[in-house]
């Protein structure tokens, strides 16, 4: 056996048994409010986090040195496999996946014990508690169901089975080679997708951990909002980044000329987002008018759960989906923890139902808080399409017998009316004010966005486009630009007028003096452009198909493609490789040499058709390589699409990601901020 | 024999060959149709699912087995079938999983009305939370009195430096 291998797996028992304790600890602390208790139960969290790097250490040691006899080693990874992939490996599969999964819930669970508790220690013992009951339940089922350090043994009448301890007169295998790891993960984008996923997923557990302390110790101020809001904000830049990171890997490997299938497992990678943004807008009526308390509760539940409930889908292969490459049964064990999750925290929140009852009320209709209502109604709208769709064919399958699919033009059409709905109130909601609005002063503020808006509805017509969908998506889009824009040039003028300070020092100055809110409107700016990319790959794409011989060509719109060699070739890491080489004319000069490939990965059986793309502004030119003869020059098939403005979707996504992070940076708490402000304030009056 | 002997054998001939080749003319026009294009295959081959690839739709699955689909599907529109009638062929064959959206019956309506239900159901929600506030009785803050904007703007400017 490995040193590697016996030191990560006591690292791991390690790590549950401490992950255990840190909330027995601190829940008996709280009970017979002993606080050495809980300071125990917070040391033995803070201890998670290095044993599972041991652990995590450990691992990569194996699969970097290709110990096949570890089950885990030898089904992701093979000799062949370069270094680099032999370390992602470790998320290749359901048991790696799991400790990694851990392995990040322990570093924020870790960075959360940390921070200084001097104001909030009655929300320790709660922290302590979700956070330790989250851990110890995934790194249970890591020890104990799909342990990554089992290894393989054979019987006595020579059966093999693989196990952490050595059954009784067994002998350890010892095979040459592994499996290798899965060809689609195998793309740079893989590298980086799953973990910002599963950073994403982490993240909001702590949101989650601060709601339940809060709901524990009684304590109903909004102070946990507060806290909980930036791990949230966290939590939904590695969640957009993830989603992101996956359209752009299936756009470049899945080979469907697409970038959003909705497939099951990106759609439980989307629901967490969904409910999550709809709790950053609403957490924001809280703090500023003390509204939505109990409602936000439900909201962090709610996402905490659907975190889970993501990671459920995607680890115990309860749905076919290409992402089900990690299927085994351990499944009945994550719904269970679902539902416990779910009721035990409603349970909290009904308990406490009471006394969160808030004195304040809302504003009209045209108020900030009420529009940020309508919103939460819209994303919980996308997020019940998204739930209903991923689990109907389980149910249908359960009552009827009959499986069922219900594939993206169910999605498409259910939630298109509700994205344009969210359009329409990104563009109103930042004019309006909390508690009361003016609808004089609203729509004087509307008048100049929606002329500009109107003009450019025009303007697309005269194009040419007629289409009602894009007409009314690009005016939208316009028209929140427009305004989103006009509150840039607002803030800068008045500061302009105020400090004398050009346009640039002024926009700067603005956003670093207030960068929750300009984030948020760099945010909106990006969801634009992200929506001119959808409108123009979902309404203008256009495709064909051919089987051509060498020397001809295939037509799409203004571009020709001329199909000019295939050659097919072995490579050393196992792959059977057929390259085309194409050349792109746009209106007959040539602007590219493109070479789409069909990738047969030859153990594992799989083919993998990697596309290639001629990129600009005005959108993609794609092409797959999707058959050819056995003598290349007597013909290939090849499948040609055009992507119009699918990089607007791509810049979107980096605006969106960097408004995220403009919002998310850390700012001095206010509280702190009017301490100061007191104290400065008290010193003048003692020296005055 | 004269010309005009023949004239009517020669009309009965002609009648004869019409008459064969309104009969026979619609069978042979099929099956002497041109292959379907791989582009009339896929816009059939979009909407279905084969049950063994995982979620990708059939026109652009690489694999064996779906190319072999869509051959049959070429094969069904050549013999002039249309798209409703080769997608309940593969349904019964393969069973309802190979659509891509259910068919709106028995059961299967619920996929489509539960999501419209649920979201007005909170609409109503959202509806009557902001009824139970009258206008009238929403509270403007109180506006800061000379002194305290004076010192807010002073504080403001400080922390801008």
């Amino acid at each position: 056996m490995s040193q590697a291998g016996e030191v990560g797996l006591a690292a791991l028992a390690l790590a549950l048994g401490a992950s255990v304790y840190a909330p027995v600890a601190a829940g008996y602390g709280r009970l017979r409010n002993k606080p050495a208790w809980i300071e125990s139960g917070r040391r033995a969290l803070l201890a998670v986090w290095p044993l599972l790097s041991l652990a995590l250490a450990g691992l990569i040691t194996l699969l970097l040195t290709g110990h096949f006899e570890y089950r885990y080693v030898g089904a992701v990874t093979e000799r062949s496999l370069p270094a680099t992939l032999k370390v992602t490996a470790l998320w290749g599969g359901q048991a790696g996946s799991l400790l990694f999964w851990s392995w990040l819930m322990s570093g924020f669970a870790g960075a959360v014990a940390l921070r200084r508790w001097d104001r909030d220690r009655d929300y320790l013992p709660g922290v302590i508690l979700v956070c330790g009951i989250t851990l110890a339940f995934f790194l249970g089922m890591t020890a104990l169901l799909e342990n990554p350090f089992a290894r393989w043994w054979e019987l006595a009448d020579g059966a093999q089975i693989a196990s952490v301890f050595q059954p009784h007169g067994s002998l350890p295998l010892f095979p040459v080679d592994g499996r290798g790891l899965n060809p689609l993960l195998r793309h740079p984008g893989m590298i980086i997708h799953p973990p910002m996923l599963y950073l994403g997923f982490v993240s909001f557990v702590i949101p989650f951990a601060f709601a339940m302390a809060a709901l524990i110790s009684g304590r109903n101020d909004d102070r946990w909002v507060r806290l909980a809001r930036r791990w949230a904000l966290v939590g939904w830049l590695f969640l957009s980044l993830g989603l992101l990171l996956g359209g752009r890997w299936a756009y470049d490997v899945l080979g469907w000329g697409g970038y959003w299938g909705w497939d099951p497992v990106e759609i439980a990678a989307l629901m967490p987002w969904l409910s999550g943004t709809a709790f950053l807008h609403s957490v924001m009526v809280e703090e500023k008018r003390g509204l939505l308390k109990r409602w936000n509760t439900v909201l962090i539940v709610l996402t905490y759960c659907l975190v889970v409930f993501g990671t459920f889908l995607t680890r115990s292969g309860v749905l076919s989906s290409v992402h089900a490459f990690a299927q085994s049964a351990i499944g009945p064990l994550f719904f269970g923890y679902i539902a416990l999750a779910f009721l035990a925290s409603l349970g909290l929140v009904m308990w406490r139902w009471s006394e969160w009852k808030t004195e304040q009320e809302f504003g009209p209709v045209l108020s900030r808080e009420s529009l940020f209502l309508f919103n939460n109604l819209l994303f919980l709208g996308i997020l019940v399409v998204c739930f209903w769709g991923v689990v109907y064919p389980l149910l249908s399958e359960v009552a009827t017998g009959q499986k069922v699919t219900v594939g993206p033009a169910f999605y498409e059409r259910a939630t298109a009316p509700l994205w344009l709905a969210l359009l329409l109130l990104m563009g109103v909601a930042p004019l309006t004010a909390y508690g009361r609005s003016s609808a004089r002063a609203l729509g004087r503020l509307l008048r100049l966005p929606i002329v500009l808006a109107g003009a450019v509805v025009g303007l697309l017509i005269l194009s040419g486009v007629y289409h009602p969908g894009a007409l009314l998506g690009g005016g939208l889009a316009a028209f929140v630009a427009f305004v989103t824009l006009a509150e840039f040039w607002r803030g800068a003028a008045a500061r302009r007028q105020r400090h004398a300070e050009s346009w640039g020092t002024a926009t700067l100055a603005l956003i670093a003096r207030n960068r929750r809110r300009y984030g948020g409107y760099f945010v909106h700016l990006g969801v634009v452009l992200m929506a001119i990319g959808i409108i123009g790959v979902e309404l203008f794409q256009t495709e064909t198909q051919g089987t051509i011989a060498q020397g001809e060509s295939l037509r799409l719109g203004r571009y020709r493609m001329l199909y000019e060699s295939l050659t097919e070739f072995d490579t050393a890491d196992g792959r059977n490789v057929a390259r085309a080489v194409v050349g792109v004319f746009r209106d007959e000069r040539r602007v590219g040499t493109l070479a789409p490939r069909r990738d047969y990965f030859i153990q594992a059986q799989q083919p993998m058709t990697i596309p290639g793309a001629r990129s600009s502004f005005e959108g993609d030119f794609y092409v797959l390589l999707v058959g050819w003869k056995p003598i290349a020059a007597e013909g290939a098939t090849f499948k040609i699409y055009w992507n119009p403005l699918i990089n607007f979707l791509w810049a979107g996504g980096f605006v969106f990601l960097l408004g995220t992070l403009v919002a998310a940076w850390p700012d001095k708490e206010p509280e702190a901020a009017a301490i100061q402000l007191l104290g400065r304030a008290a010193a003048g009056v003692s020296s005055s | 024999m004269t010309r005009a002997d023949s004239r009517p054998a020669l009309w009965l001939w002609a009648a004869g060959l019409l008459w064969a080749g309104a009969l026979f003319t619609p069978a042979t026009v099929k099956a002497q149709a041109p292959t379907p294009s791989d582009d009339e295959v896929n816009a059939v081959a979009q909407d279905l699912y084969c049950p063994v690839c995982e979620n990708v739709p059939l026109d652009v699955c690489p694999t064996v087995a779906c190319e072999q689909w869509r051959e049959t599907i070429r094969t069904k529109l050549g013999e002039g079938w249309t798209e409703a009638e080769i997608h309940r062929y593969f349904a019964d064959q393969y069973g309802m999983r190979v659509l891509a959206a259910p068919e709106a019956r028995g059961w299967n309506w619920l996929v489509y009305l539960v999501p419209p239900i649920a979201f007005l159901a909170g609409a109503v929600l959202v509806v009557r939370t902001l009824r139970r506030t009258p206008e009238a009785r929403v509270d403007a803050p109180p506006a800061p009195s000379r002194e305290e904007a004076a010192r807010v703007e002073a504080e403001l400017r400080r922390r801008d430096r």
